[in-house]
């Protein structure tokens, strides 16, 4: 994190890989060089780099304390989609939720009461990406119509949601994902036409596209770090790929996967990411060490992961599978330990809320339930 | 075949009864996927966990073969049973049979006929294997046309691309070996502050209904936690997203005459994460306020990160602030930070810090206490509204 220096848009031949690239200073022993960008993110992860020997985190983990007798209960269910749910986020607010689902129906819950606040219908059926603004005043939306739409959340009863809708992102395939950046003015969307994209929210405009995946892009998630430039996406061609998005390059790419990936989300701390993939399979991706440090699986297990999320310490892994059912993995010692019934039809989709007090899961059986 | 393994494949004091439940559940899904069967005429694909005996579908019926049950099939299929039962088809099953005869009336001989010669030749089997070949393919159209209010297991979801070849070299660097104790220091470091693990108090308000623990934990709660203080402790990152904890180290900085580390800071942070139609407006703002020579809230940058940003200022886009925000972020977190950590000021704010008292739990489950709304961030407010501020 410390000598990590900037993009000046300066093209030109890098010094150590000789390519036609965008090139950033970069000063070693105080010579300054100039690298692409991803050059300077190997160097930096080089640098970084223990020299250990390959140990498993489980059995690093072995010292470490086992999780007491674990209770997890549906508090909440949410019912009032007419069709399955597809995706949904949480509100800065650790209580309302967005969801969408495949009658194009998008609605907004304060899930603590269960009371439905907004509700609009997208003109398209599968709307499988929806978001939250953080500022709990906008969510965004999109599926098979290949847009993100924003829409302002206004109480007025004389106004229409929907028309005040903006039209955001224009991909040339289906809407996988989308998330809001930091604020509301920015949003970055995955898509089925094998791309990731910034945009700015008030034009419209494309302010950077992700390039690289062979194949239909299904998931991303923002890196909680400090200096917020990154991001991971997961898609068809079994690769997860981490992007700058500053620059639009993927500065690191895993794939040992056997199948989609459906989902990736970062690790508390930032360090990691986890994913959960149609092999059944979730994994944990160590970015430092750049490579895979622990499966979960069982073979009990023979159902697609949709959905995974991690607790608020890291501690935990929660899972929605295809298979109706909700895996609990302990990250560090790499064991199930629970398995959470209640749905009646695939999980979709699975979040923790913002504080971790609970998640929330959404399903093909048209509701979502909160637990706790 | 009986149900009666266990999912675990080894049966451990205390968690049979959940292993078994997952067993019933694996299986419940394999017969609705239809790759088990219930031997006696089956309705529905379902698992009963008594002695009803189940069969093994034969590969050529199963789902995983992915072959399309096409419509002219299941004529046929339907045209069998009409003239077994004499006419006597489920509901649905007449509906589908009714609309099949005109769609495919040009073919409809061949249905008829087909029908004809299969229940033919099924006449010179055994009467086992009769039984037999009519379950798996009563089962096989169970699964590919599911009766009324039968959700179809086979539904995918839209078409996802195939894998076409990668178009990115992928960077191939040694891997080494990972260091594990960064996520044993940060989950037992966090463990405490994790309300699934470790509880929260007074209480979880998703469990109990009360949602105290969210006023008590508000965004600009005047009197903090005492675990919201400790956690402005484990990182920079953390004191600076908790509004509370970023308030009071700018009363800090203050005394050290050094808040406008932190006001550039936040104003390169409106800058990356701003409307686009905004970047040149804000990146003159912040040269005035914080760059120009003489400013009135002068930054203090290294000569050579100045000169860059200065450079860069002549074409205006959204990082070209990063580099000198980077510096500035470094020196406080290096500096200003550990010393705040040491201050008296966040000593006092431990001290202070309240620790809620546990709701205690409720001993009439049935008087349960309303569960009160909250407004809702997107109402109209008397402050600034939505998009932009953190």
């Amino acid at each position: 994190m410390c000598d990590q220096t900037f993009l000046v848009n300066v093209f030109g031949s890098c010094d150590k890989c000789f390519k036609q690239r965008a090139l950033r200073p970069v000063f070693k022993k105080s010579q300054q060089l100039s690298y692409c960008s991803t050059c300077a993110e190997i160097g930096k992860l080089e640098r970084e780099r223990p020299k250990l020997p390959d140990v498993e985190l489980h059995q690093v983990a072995e010292r470490v304390e086992a999780l007491g007798q674990f209770v997890m209960k549906t508090r909440r269910t949410l019912k009032g989609h007419g069709n399955k749910v597809l995706c949904m986020d949480w509100c800065k607010d650790k209580r309302r939720i967005v969801s969408s689902s495949q009658d194009g129906k998008v609605i907004v819950w304060d899930s603590f009461t269960t009371n439905k606040e907004h509700a609009v219908t997208m003109p398209c059926t599968w709307v499988m990406a929806c978001a939250y603004a953080p500022s709990g005043c906008a969510i965004a939306c999109g599926g098979l119509d290949n847009k993100c739409s924003v829409y302002p959340l206004t109480f007025d009863k004389n106004e229409n949601m929907a028309a005040k809708k903006k039209s955001v992102a224009m991909h040339t395939n289906y809407l996988s994902a989308c998330s809001f950046t930091n604020s509301d003015m920015q949003i970055l969307t995955a898509s089925g036409d094998g791309t990731c994209a910034l945009w700015d929210v008030e034009s419209g405009q494309l302010l950077q596209s992700f390039h690289g995946h062979g194949a239909d892009v299904l998931c991303l998630d923002l890196a909680p770090s400090e200096t917020g430039n990154t991001f991971v996406s997961g898609g068809c061609d079994k690769k997860a790929m981490v992007w700058d998005m500053r620059s639009g390059q993927c500065v690191q790419a895993f794939e040992t996967h056997e199948s989609d990936i459906n989902s990736v989300r970062y690790y508390p701390s930032g360090d990691a990411f986890a994913s959960g993939s149609d092999d059944a399979t979730c994994r944990l991706y160590d970015l430092r060490a750049d490579r895979e440090v622990a499966i979960y699986s069982k073979e009990s297990i023979i159902f697609g992961a949709s959905s995974v999320d991690f607790s608020l310490s890291g501690r935990l892994l929660f899972a929605g599978y295809n298979d109706y059912t909700i895996n609990v993995w302990d990250v560090l010692k790499g064991a199930r330990v629970s398995i959470l019934f209640g749905h009646e039809n695939r999980v979709s989709t699975l979040r923790v809320s913002p504080d971790g007090t609970a998640f929330c899961s959404g399903s093909w059986d048209h509701t979502l339930r909160v637990w706790a | 075949f009986r149900v009666s393994e266990d999912g675990e494949g080894r049966p451990r004091a205390g968690v049979r009864g959940r292993g078994q439940r997952e067993a019933l559940h694996l299986g419940a899904l394999l017969v609705r996927h239809g790759y088990l069967y219930p031997l006696r005429d089956p309705r529905s694909l379902a698992l009963r966990p008594d002695e009803t005996p189940y069969r093994f579908q034969t590969p050529y019926f199963w789902a995983s073969t992915v072959w399309p049950a096409s419509e002219l099939d299941y004529a046929i299929y339907l045209a069998k049973r009409s003239i077994q039962r004499r006419g006597a088809l489920l509901d649905h099953e007449k509906e589908h049979y009714d609309q099949l005869q005109w769609k495919i009336s040009h073919a409809w001989d061949l249905v008829v006929t087909q029908a004809r010669e299969q229940l033919r030749a099924m006449k010179q089997r055994r009467r086992g294997d009769r039984l037999v070949i009519t379950c798996q393919e009563q089962a096989y159209w169970l699964v590919n046309r599911p009766p009324p209010g039968v959700p179809n297991v086979l539904e995918q979801g839209p078409e996802r691309g195939s894998c076409a070849a990668s178009r990115l070299q992928t960077v191939s660097t040694a891997r080494r070996g990972a260091c594990h104790s960064p996520y044993l220091k940060f989950s037992s470091q966090r463990g405490p502050h994790d309300p699934i693990l470790s509880g929260c108090l007074p209480s979880n308000p998703w469990v109990t209904d009360d949602d105290t623990y969210w006023a008590v934990n508000a965004p600009t709660a005047a009197t903090p936690t005492r675990l919201r203080v400790e956690r402005w402790g484990f990182s920079f990152q953390e004191l600076l997203e908790d509004p509370v904890g970023r308030a009071h180290f700018m009363d800090f900085l203050e005394k050290e005459f050094s808040a406008e580390n932190l006001s550039f800071w936040e104003a390169c942070e409106q800058l990356r994460y701003g409307g686009q139609a905004q970047v040149p407006a804000l990146v003159d703002a912040v040269y005035q306020q914080f760059l120009a020579p003489g400013a009135a809230r002068w930054v203090n940058i290294d000569s050579r990160t100045m000169e860059r940003t200065l450079a860069g200022l002549c074409r205006p886009h959204r990082y070209v602030l990063d580099d000198a925000q980077l510096h500035i972020y470094m020196l406080m977190k290096k500096d200003s930070y550990p010393r705040f950590l040491k201050s008296d000021m966040y000593k006092g704010l431990l001290t202070e810090a309240t620790v809620p008292v546990e709701t205690k739990r409720r001993v009439f489950p049935f008087m349960r206490k309303p569960r009160h709304c909250s407004p809702s961030p997107a109402l109209p407010t008397a402050g600034p509204g939505g998009g932009g501020e953190d």
